[in-house]
């Protein structure tokens, strides 16, 4: 997904509108590939120069012919299995015909479940939690098919004069999979979404984190109106948006009376609307037929078997396990799985220091914080298992406070230095040495003699020469020494005199 | 001495590989030949005379220095323009691809190369292998050779003409619907449409990918077979191509057609062939009877079914490969204007193809479109399984089919250019085997009118070695291929 | 035979639309006539019972035909877009979207 996702999202007071129907279908690029679908051209295009992993196959020249890519196949096994999706024991690929600049072929090599095509997968289902509560999302199929290429607008999609095409896209692995509409808010479809992330990325097969790398179209009906699909959503929080707008757009047409059409419309993310792309659903005929140029894919029960024994723990065993293991709380569980990268964070941590609940509350507070405010993922934060143990060891020894630690955790976050080295750096070190303590409260006595005066029937007073020492020391005094001594000295000074 | 333009392929192989003539020589015999009677003719669109003789100097020089030498060596080849040869322009006949420089070579041109054949120039066609005749090029037609105001046939016309012509001792064609076949038929030459799968279609343009082959054109089955054994073989880019048992069809030239049960399918001289291409290739059939062969006459109830199945499937195909020329990655193009993108595509689709291959493209369109793809799409394709089914049997009681490869004449330029159904009618024979599968070859069988006749052979699956057999066993008898066109 | 009509000329219309080719008047009226021929006579597959048979796609009997990950070398840019007659900063042209 696209690089300023927040990996967890908080709900507020949602509101559930029952009227509101969404099937997302999810477009997932195996990452995990070297090469294309159907040809050996790199499948490694981001950061490069557009156009330069082209070879004759994926660019459509005449005459060129696709030869499929084993491991995509395996890989659509391990998501059939994660999903629990039926793995069809004989599947074809079909082209789908429409034209768009963005298609080298103008048609595109998928699978379908109609006109005599089987797609890879049928069937299975994603459990979300949403609010507490755990709901199934039904999934309706899971196909392979070829990534189109990637069209540059000058600007905005609607006004830009013409279009510039990169085709190094064009041709990389996709694993589509269609839910059922079975998605009741944006917010769901955006739960749904970081689960399926999670899944995948725990499978290995996709890292959702690349731009790009999972992209969806959804569809989307209120009040049993038409069904419009919106195209083009380019990650997490862009789903949300697109389909707020969307559900804004419908209506505002509805209570002006306004029909809304069967249409397809493109999000245009600059502008921050779905455009319509004056096609009307119902003149859309993809003319389905069987790829000529691709022979059917088979699958044993022996090779299914197989498969299955290299499925890796999956996010929804993981919570439970967390749950077991380390016990902390099913909700703190779930938001840490809802993350290869911050459960993977977490159990580091724990090897590095076995007190999971400490570890799961800086986590979840003010790690989690942290990352929400900057939007970015724990991935791209510069922090460590090894930074975020170090400083509850300093914690746990006495060399920072608690709320030291507070003021600490961010700077890691930024710079990616040591808690050690920011607290040298900064001096946040706890003065704990009596010593050192009394030379101060010595200066805060000399500095201060009306105070000192006062102090022997004014209990405020006592309390505003603690706080000069503490101020002294900016905090790092330890707070309990400093009072003692401030009154150990005074009743001194009282007795003295 | 013969000129080397009347040598066999093999004889040329062997002159070369001994020394007794050089490439150089040999290909500057073709040249002159082609300058001779290409303006006439018109089998070529390019012709890549420097790239040629550039060659023909490497294969000197390799056989001076007593390196390996190739299958063909020295032998030139006129390649069909839909086979995809690099940096040298790849039309289909088409203004669409009029400047269309593929940046690879297709895989028999690679296996033509690596044999140390030399490529002469690519052949004129139907647009895009639309046709039975080449009139629908967008570089004009091709004539026959046999009587230059008659077509060649088609789609393969200027690959069998110019090897009628002498003007290229062998040639690659493509059969879709009996591409090869027909102008073989037309120009007397064998021609061969091979098992499914046993070419590489690996840069071959695709019309109808499911139906159609790259196979050879040659004027002996000898020099058929050694062709056919260079460009065939497995080759993983082609997804659907095959391993065969064999390569060496050369081994299965004998004359010897002794037990040979072949089956005569009476429709096969039913309605709408020509009485007098009937006698012609039963004649034929009773020589083959005589040389030891028996026949019997049985009835393929399903062939007249062939030809709507054939044109709804292939069309269908067509319409899907031929979307992807919008003028932007290559082809016809015409200038980025204000237009939005599905009006530019529209234009250039409608200015870059001829209107045959419009209206195929619409056809199969149509054919596959929401309400009408199981009406002919989806039933065609039944209709595709029936003919396979009643096929299989019949091979189960003969060696081999025979019969006429084209059920009329050779008919003159322009004549049926207006009668889309009587063009269409024209492949009614040779479908059957793009339809099935199996191999076909058409073979020299006689001439009416001073116009050649061709017989044609069909085998089952991989059975290409009991169709050379039978060939190379009439030819040795008919003498056919000796005759040559007085041009 | 009764002539039926299978093809209207405003099929043919939507037809043209869906494969992206420009038809003139003329054109749509000649093109819609000949495939009423042409599918006249194709009708003639209609005779033949086809239930319950199966479609053949293709006539060969293989499955799993796979190419391994491994990566081949792309073109080059020059090379692979040398026949894009617009291209700009590496890209292709093409017309506007909307």
């Amino acid at each position: 997904m696209s690089k300023k996702i927040t990996s967890v999202v908080v709900f507020s007071k949602e509101e559930f509108a029952e009227d509101v129907v969404i099937g997302l279908e999810v477009h997932c690029q195996l990452t995990n590939l070297r090469t294309k679908l159907f040809c050996g051209c790199s499948s490694e295009y981001r950061g490069e120069q557009p156009n330069t992993h082209l070879c004759p196959i994926c660019l459509g020249m005449p005459g060129s012919l696709p030869v499929a890519n084993r491991k995509s196949v395996d890989d659509a096994m391990m998501v059939a299995l994660a999903l629990k999706s039926e793995i069809a024991e004989r599947s074809l690929f079909f082209r789908k015909n429409y034209y768009y600049p963005d298609m080298p072929k103008n048609f595109q090599i998928t699978q379908y479940d109609q006109a005599g095509g089987i797609p890879i997968a049928s069937g299975g289902e994603v459990s979300i939690q949403v609010n507490h509560e755990n709901k199934q999302i039904r999934i309706r199929r899971i196909q392979l098919e070829e990534d189109p290429a990637k069209l540059v607008h000058l600007g905005s999609i609607d006004t830009s004069p013409y279009t510039l095409v990169d085709y190094n896209r064009a041709g990389i692995a996709l694993l589509e999979i269609i839910t059922e509409p079975d998605l009741k808010s944006s917010k769901e479809a955006r739960v749904f979404l970081q689960k399926l992330r999670s899944i995948l990325e725990h499978l290995g097969v996709s890292d959702g984190k690349l731009e790009g790398a999972m992209r969806c179209d959804a569809n989307i009906s209120i009040k049993k109106g038409n069904r419009v699909e919106i195209k083009n959503i380019s990650s997490f929080k862009e789903v949300e948006k697109a389909l707020n707008f969307e559900i804004a757009r419908q209506r505002a047409m509805n209570s002006r009376g306004l029909k809304v059409e069967m249409e397809t419309r493109h999000w245009d993310d600059v502008k921050r609307v779905t455009i319509s792309l004056r096609t009307k659903e119902a003149e859309h005929d993809y003319r389905y037929f069987p790829e000529p140029d691709l022979v059917p894919v088979e699958i044993s029960k022996e090779k299914i078997a197989k498969i299955s024994q290299i499925i890796p723990e999956l996010p929804d065993a993981r919570l439970d396990r967390f749950v077991k293991l380390y016990k902390i709380p099913s909700y703190d569980a779930g938001v840490l799985t809802s993350d290869k990268a911050m459960a993977d964070f977490f159990e580091e941590c724990i090897k590095l220091y076995p007190d999971a609940k400490t570890i799961s509350n800086w986590m979840m507070t003010d790690l989690l914080r942290w990352l929400h405010e900057k939007d970015i993922e724990i991935k791209e934060a510069k922090v460590t298992p090894q930074h975020l143990v170090e400083m509850i060891k300093l914690i746990d020894d006495g060399t920072i406070s608690g709320k030291i630690a507070k003021s600490v955790l961010p700077e890691i976050l930024n710079t990616g230095k040591t808690p050690s080295e920011i607290v040298t750096e900064k001096g946040l070190l706890r003065i704990a040495s009596r010593k050192d303590i009394e030379l101060l409260a010595d200066r805060v006595l000399i500095e201060n003699p009306k105070a000192v005066q006062d102090a022997a029937v004014d209990e405020k007073a006592i309390h505003y020469l603690i706080g000069q020492l503490m101020k002294l020391t900016k905090g790092k005094a330890d707070p309990q020494l400093a009072n003692q001594i401030i009154k150990e000295k005074l009743k001194k000074q009282s007795k003295s005199n | 001495m013969k000129s080397s333009y009347n040598l066999s392929a093999k004889e040329i192989v062997t002159k070369i590989s001994r020394g007794e003539s050089s490439a150089e020589e040999c290909l500057s015999s073709f040249f002159e030949r082609i300058d001779e009677v290409e303006s006439r003719v018109h089998a070529f669109i390019t012709l890549d005379r420097d790239a040629a003789l550039q060659r023909a100097k490497e294969i000197d020089g390799k056989v001076k220095r007593k390196e390996r030498l190739g299958k063909l060596v020295g032998v030139p080849v006129a390649i069909k323009d839909n086979l995809c040869t690099r940096d040298v322009r790849t039309t289909c006949s088409s203004k669409m691809l009029e400047n269309f420089l593929p940046p690879y070579n297709a895989h028999v041109v690679e296996q033509l190369l690596k044999e140390d054949a030399i490529i002469l120039g690519k052949t004129n066609m139907d647009e895009f292998a639309m046709g039975s005749s080449t009139e629908s090029s967008y570089f004009g037609t091709t004539k026959n050779p046999w009587n230059l105001a008659y077509v060649p046939g088609g789609s393969s016309g200027g690959s069998a003409a110019a090897v009628s012509a002498r003007e290229s001792s062998i040639a690659l064609g493509s059969d879709t619907g009996g591409s090869v076949r027909c102008p073989a038929s037309f120009c007397s030459t064998v021609g061969l449409k091979p098992t499914y799968g046993l070419v590489s279609r690996f840069g071959l343009i695709a019309y109808a990918n499911s139906l159609e082959q790259i196979g050879p054109l040659a004027r002996s089955v000898d020099d058929l077979a050694l062709l056919f054994e260079v460009i065939s073989g497995y080759d993983q880019r082609d997804s659907t191509s095959i391993r065969a048992s064999t390569q060496n069809y050369s081994e299965f030239l004998r004359e010897d057609v002794d037990g040979l049960k072949i089956g005569v399918p009476e429709e096969f001289f039913g309605e709408g062939v020509d009485e007098r291409i009937v006698k012609i290739v039963w004649k034929g059939i009773d020589c083959l009877e005589k040389l030891g062969a028996s026949y019997s006459e049985f009835s393929l109830s399903t062939v007249k079914y062939a030809l709507p199945a054939y044109y709804l499937i292939a069309t269908s195909e067509a319409s899907s490969n031929l979307a992807r020329y919008d003028g932007l990655r290559y082809g016809y193009s015409s200038e980025v204007g204000s237009d939005d993108w599905s009006t530019t595509f529209s234009n250039n689709r409608k200015k870059g193809f001829g209107a045959e291959v419009r209206r195929r493209i619409l056809l199969g369109t149509f054919a596959l479109s929401a309400g009408y793809y199981d009406q002919y799409y989806l039933k065609s394709l039944q209709v595709r399984t029936k003919i396979r089914l009643e096929f299989e049997k019949a091979f189960k009681k003969f060696d081999v089919l025979a019969g006429p490869t084209m059920p009329i004449l050779p008919f003159k330029i322009g004549e049926k250019i207006d009668d889309l159904l009587a063009l269409y009618m024209c492949d009614i024979l040779t479908v059957l085997a793009n339809l099935v599968g199996c191999p076909a070859i058409s073979i020299p069988c006689g001439f009416v009118d001073s116009l050649p006749i061709g017989m044609q052979i069909m085998g089952p699956m991989l059975g290409e070695s009991v169709l050379f057999r039978t060939a190379y066993t009439f030819e040795k008898c008919s003498k056919f291929t000796d005759y040559s066109p007085k041009l | 035979m009764k002539k039926m009509v299978s093809i209207s000329e405003k099929e043919v219309e939507h037809i043209a639309w869906l494969a992206k080719i420009t038809l003139s008047e003329e054109e749509k009226k000649l093109f819609t006539e000949q495939f009423n021929t042409i599918l006249e006579y194709f009708r003639i597959i209609d005779e033949l019972e086809t239930e319950g048979t199966p479609p053949t796609f293709n006539v060969q009997n293989l499955e799993n035909v796979f190419r391994e990950d491994i990566v081949e070398p792309s073109l080059s840019r020059e090379y692979s877009l040398k026949n894009a007659s617009k291209k700009e900063k590496g890209y292709v042209k093409a017309s506007r979207i909307i």
